[in-house]
């Protein structure tokens, strides 16, 4: 059981809020993720990157967006409400080192687990490069905080409504052409987002590591449902990374997998979160 | 086989009961020897294979007293040899025949701490039912005294009677014993280590408890109510729970010890890494591992389909992989979820299948059906990614392998096409690699199963382990029995602890 101490909305769908973990917040390293659950008896067990943690309070940081039932209700959730599942740190923590020159690329709420990173890379002497990109201006998170640890820092916005009117992809290839390029490559965001900058940094042969966010159940190895193909093998992200080379992974298979569920997903919830616009919209 | 409804078992054995009851201490072998075996009364196959109803329901009190008095109380007594924890059984049997069942319950719990769990899942037709005599004599197994049902009726027995004893708890020794994992090797160290007096904490990963128990063996053969008593009773004897600890992650097992003043730990971890194939397509949506299956259907309880968020493949014709309970279980999860049709493909024929015979008994009568000597190739998709049919090839039996088995081995060209929404791959698990990567001290072997001594001791001063992370995937009984020899070593090795200090202190 943990409880809520902490809640913020950082755009329209995204939320921040403090969680009381002590044990997690002294274990846990940039990069490892928690699994919560609302209802103990009857919730889904899903997977949030530990955005940050502090020992001294005794606490961690996550950032989620709403896309389905349990985020949606867990953004109902206030400060004072306990959750009754969180488990972690999971995940292997990001191998950090200096490096050199990293880019480090954040699509949409895929910020919310780069910035560890990138604070932890920084730290430790590295040049950083960072990018972040989203839709529109409202889905932009953590700009401040990303500025703060860049050496040079670049925004791009689908729709140009901020920052350069491109994809990601664009201001990553330009830095792939430079002399020297860069040592590595950061990417987290979207599926297909990884995907492209996979393929953009490919034929210049810059190292790209990518955090994959595939469905899981307990988060700990047993029941291979995070499963992606990583070369010729088969990887559980939820013990074997989060982090892959993004060279080697399958992302078209990965894709299919995270719409595993999506027809009876919608259908489930759809009447529900109908129904929870509707209870929004007359409180309005 | 055709089944007499429950009530028709009923009144058979109330009639046979009054013929029976006088002559008790009369009866001779060949008496015993024509007294009819008592069939498990159980739910009609049509209406349980659309609900997670438990599909045995247990003897009467007129059919488990009939059916202990086919026991020959023998001299020799086969069964208690093949009992991996020697229970006495022809003592309980008796005292059953005499209606003695507080009797019966406390000669089972010399030996046994889980019967309600045992009685339902324990293969006997192997264990103590293989070599009963009266079965050898009726040349036929099946006809054994039903040792697991009478065990399974005591334990019903007493919790039905609402007076579970609760083991006495010696004084408080300060000593502090760290459990890893509450599976059934894991909950009987806590109690035989709480016996002496000794602090217990059992760390478990997930937010429910009770393991394999609870995650992948489906409530229509274990419901959730008795594993729920088996751990109130630990809780009323002060074993402290603590659930979504994941050791190695949310603290180093090592650190169990040094930081947080644990005296001893026992690793009871479970086999928990489910192996694929290796074949083609096995990453197409669709194909589950059977681990993931029954999770997402017991301890996520997505069989509610109104109650729980967590979904569930949606399939009609599924077809599962192996040929074991963990299969059996898949396939009759599947049935019950709503699958028109299901298929078990199993590389050998059913004599080497390593279900219990009741379980590969009931699925039949649930109207799975078998592929004996066929085996997946590989699994085909569709334009999305979605599994659509699955490429099978048969097998013939070859000669006998290292274990005896005759090996099956392929027919050349004889591929077919089974179509199939879903795949099931329940060939079995590995062991969980958590403990042994964050703790690198304690030795595994090649298969990465936690290396024992006789003491149940790991390489790692006062660490010990047990269950399947030490035996590979086994079973409940034999997890139960290394876990009691683990908690004797650690009961025994705090008590030298303790008479070091007093010495120390004097
Ligand atoms: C290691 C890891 C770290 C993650 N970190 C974060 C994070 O820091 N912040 C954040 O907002 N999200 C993160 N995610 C994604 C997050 O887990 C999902 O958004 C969440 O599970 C959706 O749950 P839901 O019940 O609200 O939606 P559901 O109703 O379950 O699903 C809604 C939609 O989301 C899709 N979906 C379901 N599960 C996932 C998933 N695991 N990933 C992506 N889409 C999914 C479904 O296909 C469906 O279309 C992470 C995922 C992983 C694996
Ligand atoms: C579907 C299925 C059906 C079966 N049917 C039968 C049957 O009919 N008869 C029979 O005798 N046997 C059966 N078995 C086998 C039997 O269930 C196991 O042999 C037995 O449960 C092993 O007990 P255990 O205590 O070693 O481990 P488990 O029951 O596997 O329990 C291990 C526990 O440890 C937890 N854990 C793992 N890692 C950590 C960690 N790092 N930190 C904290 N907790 C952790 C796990 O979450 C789990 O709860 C079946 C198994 C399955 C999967
Ligand atoms: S072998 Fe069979 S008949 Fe003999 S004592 Fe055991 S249960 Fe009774
Ligand atoms: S989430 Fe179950 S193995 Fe990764």
């Amino acid at each position: 059981m943990s409880k809520i101490i902490f809640k913020k909305q950082l755009s329209k769908d995204v939320f921040m809020m403090r969680l009381d973990a002590p044990l997690i917040a002294e274990e846990r390293s940039a990069g490892q993720f928690i699994i919560l659950q609302i209802d103990d008896d009857y919730g889904e067990r899903i997977p949030l990157t530990i955005a940050d943690a502090d020992k001294k309070e005794g606490s961690i940081t996550i950032i989620f967006q709403v896309v389905g039932k349990t985020t949606l209700e867990l953004s109902e959730k206030n400060i004072g409400d306990n959750i009754p599942t969180l488990v972690g740190p999971l995940g292997k923590p990001t191998h950090i080192e200096k490096f050199g020159t990293v880019v480090c690329v954040g699509g949409g709420i895929g910020v919310a687990p780069l910035h560890p990173i990138a604070q932890a890379l920084k730290k430790t002497g590295n040049n950083i490069i960072t990018i972040i990109g989203a839709r529109t201006k409202d889905l932009i998170i953590l700009e401040d905080e990303m500025k703060t640890i860049a050496d040079e820092f670049i925004i791009c916005t689908d729709d140009g409504s901020y920052g350069r009117k491109a994809l990601v992809t664009v201001p990553l290839k330009e830095i792939c052409e430079r002399d020297p390029k860069p040592d590595m490559v950061i990417a987290i965001g979207p599926p297909i987002m990884m995907k492209f900058c996979s393929e953009t940094t490919r034929p210049f042969g810059v190292f790209t590591q990518v955090s994959l966010n595939t469905i899981m159940v307990d988060g700990t190895g047993m029941c291979g449902g995070c499963r992606v193909n990583v070369g010729k093998e088969i990887k559980f992200v939820c013990v074997d990374g989060p982090e892959f080379d993004g060279h080697k992974v399958d992302f078209d298979n990965m894709m299919s997998r995270l719409n595993s569920y999506k027809d009876i997903e919608r259908e489930q919830h759809s009447c529900f979160l109908e129904q929870e616009i509707k209870n929004k919209e007359a409180l309005q | 086989m055709s089944h007499l409804s429950p009530e028709q078992l009923s009144d058979e054995a109330k009639k046979l009961i009054v013929e029976y009851i006088e002559k008790i201490d009369q009866l001779k072998t060949k008496d015993r020897m024509k007294i009819p075996p008592q069939e498990m009364p159980q739910q009609d196959p049509e209406i349980r294979s659309h609900n997670l109803e438990e599909v045995a329901l247990g003897y009467t009190m007129e059919q488990a007293r009939i059916e202990a008095m086919r026991c020959l109380q023998c001299v020799k007594k086969n069964c208690v040899e093949d009992c991996p924890v020697k229970i006495d059984i022809p003592r309980f049997i008796d005292h059953i025949a005499h209606g003695d069942f507080q009797t019966a319950s406390n000669v089972i719990k010399e030996a046994s701490l889980l019967p309600a769990i045992c009685g339902r899942v324990c293969p006997q037709e192997t264990q103590c039912q293989q070599s009963c005599t009266v079965g050898k004599a009726l040349k036929d197994v099946d006809k054994s005294v039903a040792i697991g049902r009478l065990e399974r009726f005591i334990a019903d027995w007493e919790r039905s009677t609402g007076k579970i004893s609760i083991p006495e708890v010696k004084p408080e020794t300060g000593k502090k014993v760290a459990i890893v994992g509450s599976g059934p090797a894991g909950l009987v160290v806590a109690a035989d280590c709480r016996r002496e007096g000794h602090h217990v904490t059992i760390f478990e990963a997930f937010h429910k408890l009770g393991g394999v128990l609870r995650y992948g063996i489906p409530e229509f053969r274990l419901p959730n109510d008795i594993i729920d008593k088996e751990i109130d009773t630990l809780k009323s004897m002060g074993v402290e729970f603590k659930t979504n600890f994941v050791v190695g992650r949310t603290r180093k097992l090592t650190d169990l010890m040094d930081k947080d003043g644990y005296n001893a730990v026992f690793v009871g971890t479970g086999a928990g890494l489910p192996m694929f194939m290796g074949i083609e397509g096995e990453s197409l949506v669709g194909v589950f591992s059977a681990n993931e299956y029954l999770t997402r259907a017991n301890l996520m309880r997505a069989f509610d389909k109104g109650h729980a968020d967590t979904p569930i493949y949606k399939s009609k014709n599924v077809a599962v992989l192996g040929g074991g309970n963990v299969a059996m279980d898949s396939a009759r999860m599947a049935k019950r979820l709503g699958a028109k049709n299901v298929y078990v493909v199993y590389r050998r024929t059913e004599v080497e299948m390593p279900a219990r015979k009741e379980e590969v008994a009931h699925a039949k009568e649930e109207g799975i059906e078998f592929y004996f000597l066929q085996n997946a190739k590989r699994i085909i998709g569709d334009e999305k990614g979605r599994v659509k049919e699955m490429e099978c090839l048969r097998y013939e039996l070859g000669e006998p392998d290292s274990s005896g088995r005759r090996r099956p081995v392929v027919i050349p060209h004889s591929e077919f096409i089974l179509n199939v929404d879903t795949v099931i791959v329940a060939i079995g698990n590995g062991s969980n690699p958590l403990i042994s990567q964050t703790t690198p001290q304690i030795n595994v072997n090649k298969w990465g199963n936690i290396t024992v001594d006789e003491t149940q001791k790991t390489s790692v001063d006062r660490i010990f382990a047990g269950g399947d992370i030490v035996l590979g995937a086994a079973t409940v009984i034999l997890a139960m029995g290394e876990g009691r020899r683990a908690a004797s070593a650690i009961n025994k090795l705090l008590a030298e602890d303790i008479e070091k200090e007093k010495v120390s202190s004097n």
